[in-house]
């Protein structure tokens, strides 16, 4: 390579394409070897380094999702690694501000796919706290909240280890975590109807009750669970290859979380246990014994011991609050609120019962009245601005609810914990070796839906 | 026990396009193009319960290059809709396009300035699967349909006819918006 | 909401309140009760105008925790050489919860009061979140930052305005380096420029992308919906609930 052959292209870049073939003009330094002058090429001047800067692109089999890892190395260590986020952005919150609070779950349920409870849970108590009907929830409908939020953090907990197990190789976690998801999944579609991104839980309450043999099907599920996930425990806790890939990497001391806002697993891992259902209970969560689980290693393998410790207790919780539930009304008694409908399997698919529309229909006209007025307008919420945050099975997320008086919200803004995790991959994985990149993404657990809403 | 125990003088008669279409459907092998919620039930199918390895398709291809059907599933936004045109470009042919959940097929419920409204604005799509998200049994169902339109893919004259055929039809077909008597 | 993007600006005589600090903060004025607008509405409602404001700033005694953090921040305050009276525009008590509405030039030494003094300690700041007010005139663009305090347990908020003809607020990465990415969401979505920030750049929307979508005058985006020969116009350009 001789400097004659360096050309600088000013050229207009429509594409600072890597993949544009040797005739595309790009910007920056293109160099042109011939073959056959390997004699004549010397050695980079004084001064000039050269930066390979790999790109670890949105799809890729390894990075959680649409994640771009911008890593500068130096043979096989990272220098900076840098994320670039967005490859997912919905406008979800935009798109809120033009549907009606209860439409609204619909869309808040789909940011962080993994914990569709966790989302909706948080936008409704900021809709319920600022409609001031916090204490009208009826119990039924918290103590469901809680078991299916419990649930959730366990099939949440079950995609992070497989999915960090098949970032790391070790695809038996895979199988294993989404086989025993499936237990879970199955639970929720007998429930809510659906196995992910149920809008269950609404603004007052829960959408349907309950089925008969609910109580039932969720207590015999519990101990095959535990058995299952004692499988998937003694598969790659103090196993080698497992400790080797996660021991002493992704390093974030309580400082640097601190620093960097972090919560969820990864501050546990410190050894510091900070958790909203313990300093800050929403949801009746006071209620219940159960502990927090943390780890004093500050590393990847301490983080998953975390995630395996959280499903335990998630467990319990549910135990505790199956033993807790009393018949009642699942949703809010004040009927200016309360979703109307009432569904159910019918002979021609599913729909609103027969006695719901009975009710409606013939019986009182204030029945329909709300049916109409809530389905088409939506309820109104009076002005002001609240923040409710929950503990996600990520982190902390938040809601930041602005109402300005109407039946839509005026802004929502969520707090996610993946967005404000993710910050932390530089901290962790500078000086480290490119497939500890991996393993410390893994262990952040970030999801690239709640991280671009 | 199969078809080769069969055969009455152990001689099998059949065309090059059944043999090709049954050799293609047959390891058809996915590119991973998960993007949100679709993703993850795209992941159960490949998971034990709803195995898609019966079909020869466990084998998420990480490169392009190696895969023939790039599902999409997800919504795409417009900053990843080039990526997934560079990805949909270094696939060789053959190569199938599946749009899995509304989002990937129209947009979804996020009719909005960040969403590309439907892949196929960016890529030519094969198959269209609705739901949000679909079940993994109905993911299963739009690949298997795929798989018997594969499997009756004509190749050289008659692929070149019928392209001639198909084109025709086209220039000429009415838009969905144009078209009476749809509101059956 | 249903505005169409060039909407009319409301003539509506906002209350005069001395300091220029709107007390009652106007913010929104709804124009009829349907957004349909050059439609045959004969139901009457299209006359309708209603000013929508916020809750009104709360005197002392706040109540609860909230006078001893309310003393102990002007105390700090003063100790660091700010004068609170001017540093704190309002304070709202609403909905058991308190918002400090801050000067904007005097944020970080705000911020870096309420995160190391003792009585105080907000260590953890949630991120900041973007709120655009197109008709609450020279404090259209709030900027709003959720702390918390892991050792007295209590969560406070602290609010920030700047006007459309000048958004920039100061950078608050020196003070809690977890609103990097969240500043920068702000900017990429609002057009908030925060002054100081390391490297303020798009974060969720492509680098070349014009605009930023979340204020209000920028259009939701989306198309007409077809099927089966019918279109239905995009969210915000139906015939709806004025919101």
């Amino acid at each position: 390579m001789t400097t004659e052959d360096v050309k600088y292209t000013s050229a207009p870049s429509q594409s600072n394409d890597a993949y544009a073939g040797v005739n595309d003009d790009s910007d920056g330094r293109i160099f042109n070897v011939g073959g056959g002058d390997w004699d004549s090429i010397t050695v980079a001047p004084e001064g000039e380094t050269e930066r390979i800067v790999v790109n670890m692109g949105p799809q890729h089999p390894s990075t959680h999702g649409v994640l771009r890892l911008i890593l500068e190395i130096e043979g096989e260590t990272v220098t900076e690694a840098r994320c670039g986020i967005g490859y997912l952005h919905t406008g979800i919150e935009k798109n809120m501000e033009y549907r009606s609070f209860v439409q609204g779950v619909t869309y808040a349920t789909r940011m962080d796919y993994l914990a569709p409870f966790y989302n909706e849970a948080v936008y409704c108590l900021a809709v319920e706290k600022l409609l001031g009907v916090t204490d009208q929830i009826p119990e039924r409908a918290t103590i469901i909240r809680v078991i299916m939020m419990e649930l959730n953090r366990i099939s949440s907990h079950l995609v992070a280890l497989a999915t960090g197990g098949m970032e790391l190789g070790a695809l038996t976690a895979m199988t294993f975590g989404f086989r025993e998801r499936e237990l879970v999944l199955e639970l929720f579609e007998l429930i809510t109807g659906l196995r992910m991104n149920n809008a269950y839980i609404r603004p007052g309450g829960v959408a349907a009750d309950f089925p008969a043999d609910g109580v039932q099907q969720i207590r015999d599920t519990i101990p095959l669970l535990r058995s299952r996930l004692k499988d998937t425990a003694n598969l790659l806790i103090d196993n080698s290859i497992w400790m080797g890939r996660t021991s002493n990497v992704g390093y974030l001391d309580l400082t640097g979380c601190m620093a960097l806002g972090i919560s969820g697993p990864i501050l546990r891992a410190t050894g510091f246990p900070h958790d909203l259902r313990k300093t800050q209970p929403y949801c009746g969560y006071e209620n219940y014994e159960f502990d927090v689980v943390t780890a004093d290693t500050n590393d990847a393998y301490g983080r998953f011991l975390i995630r395996i410790g959280e499903m335990e207790q998630s467990l319990r919780i549910v135990e505790q609050a199956l033993d807790r539930l009393q018949p009642g009304p699942v949703m809010i008694a004040d009927k200016k609120i309360a979703w109307p409908s009432q569904l159910s399997v019918g002979s021609d698919g599913q729909g609103n019962s027969l006695d719901h529309i009975r009710e409606i229909m013939s019986e009182s006209m204030e029945a329909l009245i709300h049916h109409f007025k809530l389905v088409t307008e939506g309820f109104r919420v009076p002005a002001g601005q609240v923040y409710t945050a929950i503990e996600s099975p990520r982190g902390e997320l938040g809601c930041h609810l602005v109402s300005s008086g109407g039946t839509r919200p005026y802004r929502v803004h969520f707090r996610d914990p993946s967005f404000t995790n993710l910050q932390s991959v530089a901290a962790m994985c500078e000086g480290g070796q490119i497939a500890d990149v991996i393993a410390a993404v893994a262990s952040i657990d970030p999801v690239m839906g709640g991280v671009d809403r | 026990m199969g078809l080769e125990e069969n055969l009455p003088s152990g001689v099998l008669l059949t065309t090059v396009e059944k043999v090709a279409g049954y050799a293609r459907k047959g390891s058809l092998w996915p590119a991973t193009f998960g993007l949100a919620c679709c993703a993850i039930e795209m992941m159960s199918v490949g998971g034990p319960r709803f195995d898609i390895a019966r079909f020869g398709m466990e084998v998420f291809r990480a490169s392009p290059r190696q895969a023939d059907l790039m599902i999409v599933a997800g919504r795409v936004s417009q900053k990843m809709a080039p990526v997934l045109r560079q990805i949909y470009d270094q696939m060789p042919n053959p190569k199938w396009v599946l749009a899995m959940g509304v989002c990937a097929s129209s947009g979804g419920m996020f009719n909005n300035y960040a969403i590309v409204q439907g892949v196929d604005h960016v890529v030519p799509v094969d198959i269209y699967l609705p739901g949000c998200p679909p079940r993994p049994e109905m993911l299963i169902d739009a690949i298997l349909k795929l798989h018997q339109e594969i499997q009756d893919m004509k190749l050289g004259a008659h692929r070149r006819e019928q392209m001639r055929e198909l084109e025709a039809h086209a220039l000429v077909a009415p838009t969905t918006l144009e078209a009476k008597g749809l509101l059956r | 909401m249903t505005e169409t993007p060039a909407a009319p600006v409301p003539v509506v005589p906002i209350p005069v309140v001395p300091d220029g600090v709107s007390q009652f903060e106007v913010f929104h004025v709804r124009e009829g009760a349907f957004g349909a607008e050059g439609s045959g509405d004969t139901s009457g409602f299209g006359g309708l105008v209603e000013l929508m404001h916020m809750p009104e700033p709360t005197t002392r005694p706040y109540g609860g925790w909230f006078d001893e953090v309310a003393d102990e921040l002007e105390l700090s305050l003063t100790a660091r050489g700010l004068d609170p009276a001017s540093a704190i525009e309002k304070v709202v008590v609403d909905r058991d919860e308190i918002s400090f509405f801050i000067r904007r030039d005097l944020l970080v030494g705000v911020l870096s009061a309420l995160r190391d003094e003792p009585g105080l300690r907000f260590e953890f700041s949630s991120g900041v979140s973007g709120v655009h007010y197109p008709s609450d005139a020279t404090r259209e663009f709030h900027a709003v930052y959720h702390l918390l305090s892991i050792t007295h347990n209590r969560r406070i908020r602290v609010e920030v305005t700047a006007p459309a003809s000048d958004p920039h607020i100061p950078s608050s990465v020196s003070v809690y380096p977890t609103n990097d990415w969240h500043e920068r969401e702000t900017f990429d979505l609002f057009g908030i420029v925060f002054d100081g920030h390391p490297v303020l750049t798009r974060i969720l929307m492509p680098d070349d992308w014009p605009g930023h979508p979340q204020r209000k005058d920028y259009p939701l985006g989306g198309i007409p919906v077809e099927y089966k020969g019918a279109t239905i116009p995009p969210p915000d350009q139906r015939r709806s609930y004025n919101a």
